[in-house]
């Protein structure tokens, strides 16, 4: 346990100097900040509280941007290490492997939360404020998708985890980490699509697809903050195809809190079995 | 009394690589061991078989009695890598809290291991602004830290200068005479500047000796030189007299066995006045290790050259 916290809280010390985790925030600040804007220009049509439509533009940045920062923290984590020889002074000490991997995962989270807690609760109050403050309700938009926007980002720091630990030299772990997040968050979406033209009778459309949605934590992170918000108000691209999810709600987000689980085990007993 | 290590007729083959043969070592508390060998030879091999990262394909090993690798054998272990490079964004009072919190030291270990290295001062600087030589000084401060029972620590001087290096083994030195072993490797007998108790080399996975260096040296039985400078006038009958060759118009250069150097040297005395000056010179550290490291077959420069009469 020892051992857990003082690997967490030397990783979010090292997050938190690393510059790319800093210019990435910005850029996720700066995008937010953009559609707080252009969400809240004058004259457009006020259907529902300008900080939903906000909330929901930004859960869509959500889906492409937490798992890129996510795995830009965590492709370096062991097989950067084992580069450097600082795995070896780490395994050298009376600590287990389970406690090393816990320690960054945590460490690791916490450096997310911090990036998107700054970045969508200023673009949140923002927005909040400049509508005259709106009703207190929708903050409550801003901090669901804080929360559930960080369970995505810890899925892809599990999922990096994987991909650092099989492989022996960082460059590959990182060209991985590319792989993986153009095929989760790009690729997968566009075979879907692909497959909804292509089925006629409409079975996939019916009995696959919407499994296929809910698998992919980016998609059920994206569904689940449709559902949110309120969907139809605000109108959405997947989520609206109507057909009858497997999970809905919270539910949804069993996806991805799976995947985390699933790959946080996987990469232990990978882990156990590298041999420094 | 338990050895720290105890490793008995250990094999590591990786698949086709036979990375050791047959290696038995001890190391007693408190003493210090140099492992040479060239590159390749096994030693970061047998280091990850003391930490226990991969486990021997023939013989065993043990820590203080404990198996490698275990919570027990870790505890009395520290490790210093050939190559480490440290988080740039820490300063060094990190890294170094950051192991010492690993290894459950105390925290007040940390300002001792710094002062002790003399890191005090670039202490709370990032590590990026560190020189070579500060560097490693940082890693051996993570590895003092918390008091280890045995230091390992590979080439832990290759690419130093000769001032940093001398300073270094102080240091190990300092260590040791608290009751820590050192097993420490390189590739030079000459950069331990016989700096050790014990030696053992390994040649192609192999150990080809061990034991005190004093006790190498009388084993290798290399010859002696013995250079004599004769009195003006003198040297031919000098050279007449005594043998050897004449190197310029003033002295005169012999070889000579171990067992014949007292009776070579009488006869030198015995030449009185003819004789201005003599200087022997026993066999260099890499001379010695030169011997060992080709098992002999080759011949050690000195002797093809001049001993050969
Ligand atoms: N993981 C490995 N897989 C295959 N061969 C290895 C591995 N590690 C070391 N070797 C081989 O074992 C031998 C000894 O290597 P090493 O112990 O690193 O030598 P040294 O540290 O003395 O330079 C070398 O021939 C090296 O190629
Ligand atoms: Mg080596």
């Amino acid at each position: 346990m020892h051992g857990v916290i003082t690997i967490a809280a030397t990783e979010i010390r090292i997050g938190l100097r690393n510059r790319w985790i800093i210019l990435s925030s910005l850029i996720l600040l700066a995008f937010a900040l953009i559609l707080v804007l252009l969400g809240s220009a004058p004259g457009g049509e006020v259907k529902t509280d300008a900080v939903t439509v906000v909330v929901a533009s930004l859960s869509t940045l959500s889906v492409y941007l937490v798992p890129l920062i996510a795995l830009l923290l965590s492709y370096d984590a062991i097989a950067g290490e084992i580069d450097r020889g600082t795995l070896q002074l780490v395994l050298a000490s009376p600590v287990s492997r389970g406690s090393v991997l816990v320690g960054k995962f945590l460490g690791h989270v916490a450096v997310l939360a911090i990036a998107v807690s700054s970045g969508y609760g200023i673009a949140g109050l923002v927005a909040f404020f400049a509508n005259g403050a709106g009703e207190a309700v929708a903050l409550i938009g801003v901090g669901r998708l804080i929360a559930s926007s960080t369970v995505l980002g810890a899925t892809f720091i599990a999922i990096g985890y994987i991909a650092s630990a099989s492989v022996r030299q960082t460059g590959t772990a990182a060209a991985l980490a590319i792989a993986i997040w153009l095929f989760a968050v790009v690729l997968y979406d566009l075979v879907l699509l692909g497959g909804l033209l292509a089925s006629q009778d409409g079975f996939f459309a019916r009995a696959v697809f919407p499994w296929l949605l809910v698998f992919n934590p980016a998609d059920a992170f994206r569904l689940y903050n449709m559902s949110a918000i309120d969907a139809l108000a605000v109108g959405s691209n997947l989520g609206g195809a109507g057909s009858a999810l497997p999970l809905s709600g919270l539910a949804t987000m069993l996806s991805p809190v799976a995947w985390t689980a699933i790959a946080l085990g996987l990469s232990t007993v990978i882990l156990k079995r590298v041999r420094p | 009394m338990t050895e720290i290590v105890k490793a008995r007729n250990v094999g590591m083959k990786f698949r086709a690589v036979e990375a050791l043969t047959d290696v038995s070592l001890d190391v007693a508390p408190g003493e210090q061991v140099a492992l040479l060998g060239h590159n390749g030879a096994g030693k970061t091999t047998l280091f990850r078989l003391i930490l226990g990262f991969i486990k021997p394909t023939a013989g065993s090993i043990s820590i203080a009695g404990f198996a490698p690798g275990s919570d027990a054998a870790r505890r009395v272990v520290s490790y210093l890598p050939e190559q480490v490079a440290f988080p740039k964004m820490l300063t060094g009072r990190e890294v170094v809290r950051f192991y010492a919190r690993l290894k459950g030291a105390a925290p007040e270990d940390v300002q001792a291991v710094l002062d002790k290295v003399e890191l005090v001062e670039a202490a709370d600087r990032r590590v990026d602004t560190y020189s070579k030589g500060m560097r490693q000084r940082l890693g051996l401060a993570q590895a003092l830290v918390g008091n280890p029972r045995l230091l390992l620590l590979d080439e832990p001087t290759s690419g130093l200068d000769p001032l940093s290096r001398q300073h270094f083994y102080e240091l190990i030195a300092d260590v040791s005479r608290r009751g820590c072993s050192v097993l420490l490797s390189s590739h030079g007998l000459s950069e331990l500047e016989a700096r050790t108790d014990r030696v053992a080399i390994l040649r192609k996975g192999r150990l080809v000796a061990d034991g005190p260096l004093a006790e190498l040296q009388t084993q290798a039985d290399l010859p002696i030189r013995i250079r004599v400078r004769a009195a003006a006038g003198a040297v031919g009958s000098v050279h007449a007299e005594i043998g050897g060759g004449r190197i310029n118009c003033a002295s005169v250069e012999l070889c000579c066995a171990r067992g014949d150097k007292m009776r070579i040297l009488s006869k030198i005395s015995g030449l009185g006045a003819q004789v201005e000056d003599v200087d022997v010179a026993s066999p260099t550290l890499d001379e010695v290790y030169r011997y060992f490291s080709n098992n002999g077959i080759e011949q050690v420069q000195r002797g093809d050259i001049q001993c050969t009469a």
